[in-house]
């Protein structure tokens, strides 16, 4: 009866990456491999100035002397960081001076994606700085956002523009000696968005990104930086797909965000990366540094992912909490199907008085995939009346996948109160079965339970992308049924 | 409507079903009797395509049509009903969510356009005033903290949703006090049209007294060792099962 229930569920979770299209565009890449001069290099290209190269390099230097992090409850092949091309970027006339002058190869990736690129899809309110390779093609809505004074372009035009901005914020979440992966990206970074909010502005419209990695043994290590001055608001949403490759890519992004007093940053992601094939092979292994600082008293940022690609999945979005009254969120569903893993969940690092944290985990495994929430929640000795709320819950399809939860809690003050709940649960025989008996197939009734078991989470995601996401949570899961 | 001819079927080799023939009309009321553990929720399982137990031996037809051949939803969407004897918990997912869907999915089938949410929502509120269930049963997930009552009265719900050509209902009394039995066998009772048929699978002879058969099975041990007309019930009630028990093991 079991292996009944694992064949069916194998049947209906055997679904492929429907994003694995190569795009034929010409790209200007550097020679594989990582040195000093590939820093230079990188940031020659860019013409950056003097500061920036110093911050690569003092990055470099500190990389060099670093290890992979062992401590993930994953398997990680081998990497050869010699082996990857750490720049590549579509080859394209300077300086566009409108869209139609976009390669129109690369628009038809956009296009394919669903990326609104156009500007009569601008009804849809939607910004968007699409990032392909390495460097930021195309940031929509611009102008609208800039008569409001809120900045919203690719990294590189932010450096050149705003030089003194991003050089105040850059690495004063994520210190250029973070972690190995995010000192790798600090390094090497290529490209990414930034984002400021002036003082007291809502920014009228969903800001998003989409980063596509294209070509071939390329790593994929965008920076986005994203500040909310005093009273401001913002929500943004990160998109991200590559095409289907039977080795593996590295992602290594770092995403840095700010909120000043009573500020706001919602940050959603909907990860796709290609999670490789049915047996294991290929796929993005995506090893992310996200972390917001609650800079400001009152201040909110909340995190909310549906992660539902990559081979490999190393990633904790997190909050310091420093203003006091502030408020970090983390939302999250991640699946694992195949042979995916996934290790995954947040730091709420409470410092501030009353300062509050809410933590919704939902990890989904099929097929072989392992899925590990991992989260800390520290609270400080000054953080009084500091509270925390984690739920930890684990959905299983079938019986040769894994979830696992590590859950750390380190308090050093006695007014703190921390709640932690977790549950595991299987998706049933019965389940299925009373499901079929309504009439309702093998597939929608897997789709039916997996969406009601992560609506808390998707009910947090922007309106237009909660449908997407959906859909996205019901393809990664399913396949063709009998 | 539905013919069994020398069905057999097992549980992990386990020999349950041991050759049963019977043979429902439309418009006929079935009930199927039998002490625990004789075989009377696999036969309901086995009619309604759940795998688990494997049919070994005769056949099955439905509508002129080879039933054992039909997966489970395409049997529900050709109208065979089963209110279970043990209806199960979906947590996350609501009642409404669910039998939109179900609905839909029945409309699909039979290349009808899905229903608008005010339509649905409509006939949500026709439907469980007539099972009379409590209207915020609707908005929670799916059998998830309902009392035996209560599931039980949602398994009517569904069916009053589903309008099936055959229901089977599979102890849907047990549990049940008085006035929850009146209100369940009163909901059967208006679903029933004069072409449709049912199968009462029940333990006791009080719901027969609401739900009149046309015809009574006793199911012993896998077998069907009698059938006569609704007087059967009766006299089972006033002697029980182990009458039946003996006559059984002495022949
Ligand atoms: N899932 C199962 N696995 C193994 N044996 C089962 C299972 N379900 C029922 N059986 C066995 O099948 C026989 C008939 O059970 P059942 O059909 O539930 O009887 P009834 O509904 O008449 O009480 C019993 O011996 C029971 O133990
Ligand atoms: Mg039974």
């Amino acid at each position: 009866m079991e292996k009944d229930q694992d064949k069916l569920l194998n049947d209906v979770t055997s679904g492929e990456y429907k994003y694995g299209f190569y795009t034929d565009i010409e790209t200007d890449s550097i020679a594989r491999g990582l040195t000093e001069d590939t820093v230079k290099l990188i940031s020659a290209k860019k013409s950056e100035p003097d500061w920036l190269l110093d911050f690569r390099l003092k990055s470099f230097r500190q990389w060099q002397t670093m290890k992979m992090p062992a401590w993930a409850n994953l398997k990680i092949p081998h990497i050869d960081y010699q082996d990857i091309i750490y720049y590549a970027a579509p080859r394209q006339r300077p300086a566009l001076a409108s869209l139609d002058e976009l390669d129109p190869e690369l628009k038809k990736t956009f296009d394919k994606l669903g990326i609104p690129l156009e500007e009569q899809k601008h009804l849809a309110g939607v910004a968007v700085d699409a990032v392909m390779d390495s460097v930021s093609v195309k940031t929509t809505f611009r102008e609208t956002l800039a008569e409001s004074g809120i900045i919203f372009c690719s990294f590189s035009e932010a450096v050149k523009e705003y030089p003194e901005l991003v050089r105040r914020y850059l690495g004063t979440v994520v210190p250029y000696t973070d972690n190995f992966f995010a000192t790798l990206n600090s390094a090497v970074f290529s490209d990414g968005s930034f984002c400021y909010i002036p003082k007291g502005v809502r920014c009228p419209m969903e800001l998003s990104t989409y980063f596509r990695i294209n070509a071939a043994n390329t790593g994929q290590f965008e920076r986005t930086l994203l500040v909310a001055d005093e009273e401001a608001y913002v929500s943004y949403l990160e998109g991200c797909t590559a095409p289907m490759r039977d080795e593996n890519q590295l992602h290594a992004a770092v995403v840095e965000i700010i909120a000043e007093n009573n500020a706001e940053v919602k940050y959603s992601t909907v990860q796709n990366w290609y999670p490789g094939d049915k047996d294991g092979k290929g796929g993005i292994f995506n090893f992310v540094t996200k972390r917001g600082m609650c800079r400001g008293e009152n201040s909110k940022i909340s995190w909310t992912q549906v992660e539902t690609g990559s081979a490999i999945t190393w990633k904790y979005p997190s909050c310091i909490l420093k203003g006091d009254n502030s408020t970090g969120e983390f939302y999250s569903v991640a699946v694992t199907n195949h042979h995916q893993q996934a290790d995954t969940g947040t730091k709420m690092i409470h410092i501030g008085k009353n300062t509050k944290s809410t933590i919704v985990s939902k990890g989904i495994s099929a097929g072989l995939g392992q899925n590990s929430y991992r989260g800390l929640v520290k609270v400080l000795r000054n953080a009084s009346g500091a509270r925390n709320f984690s739920q930890c819950d684990s959905l299983l399809l079938g019986s040769r996948c894994g979830a696992h939860t590590f859950p750390y809690i380190e308090v050093d003050n006695q007014t703190a109160i921390v709640e932690h709940e977790a549950t595991t649960s299987k998706i049933g025989e019965d389940q299925i079965f009373y499901c079929n008996q309504r009439g309702i197939s093998t597939e929608d009734a897997i789709a039916l339970i997996v969406n009601g078991y992560a609506r808390e989470v998707i009910n947090k995601l922007p309106m237009e992308f909660a449908v997407e996401a959906q859909k996205l949570l019901q393809i990664s899961l399913e396949g063709s049924v009998g | 409507m539905l013919i069994i001819s020398n069905l057999n079927a097992s549980i992990d080799g386990k020999s349950i079903l041991k050759g049963i023939s019977l043979e429902v009309k439309a418009g006929e009321v079935h009930a199927i009797m039998g002490p625990n553990g004789s075989g009377k929720s696999t036969l309901a399982a086995v009619l309604a395509g759940r795998e688990f137990a494997q049919v070994t031996e005769g056949t099955v037809t439905y509508m002129g049509r080879n039933l054992l051949e039909m997966p489970a939803e395409d049997r529900a969407r050709e109208g065979i009903f089963l209110g279970f004897q043990y209806p199960i918990e979906i947590p996350g997912v609501s009642m409404v969510n669910f039998m939109k869907t179900a609905v839909n999915e029945h409309r699909k089938y039979k290349g009808l356009e899905p229903l608008s949410a005010s339509d649905f929502l409509k006939l949500m509120r026709d439907k469980k005033e007539l099972v009379e269930i409590d209207s915020k049963l609707a908005n929670r997930s799916v059998n998830e903290g309902f009392s035996g009552g209560e599931k039980k009265k949602n398994e009517i719900f569904q069916m009053a949703m589903l309008e099936p050509r055959l229901a089977i209902l599979d102890e849907t009394d047990s549990g049940l006090d008085i006035d929850a039995l009146r209100i369940v066998a009163n909901g059967v009772n208006k679903l029933k049209k004069p072409d449709n048929s049912t199968i009462v699978i029940t333990h006791y002879q009080r719901l027969l007294d609401y739900i009149v058969p046309d015809v009574v099975h006793v199911l012993y041990d896998g077998r069907i060792v009698r059938t006569a007309g609704k007087e059967l019930a009766l006299e089972l009630e006033a002697k029980g099962y182990d009458w039946i028990r003996k006559e059984v093991n002495n022949s």
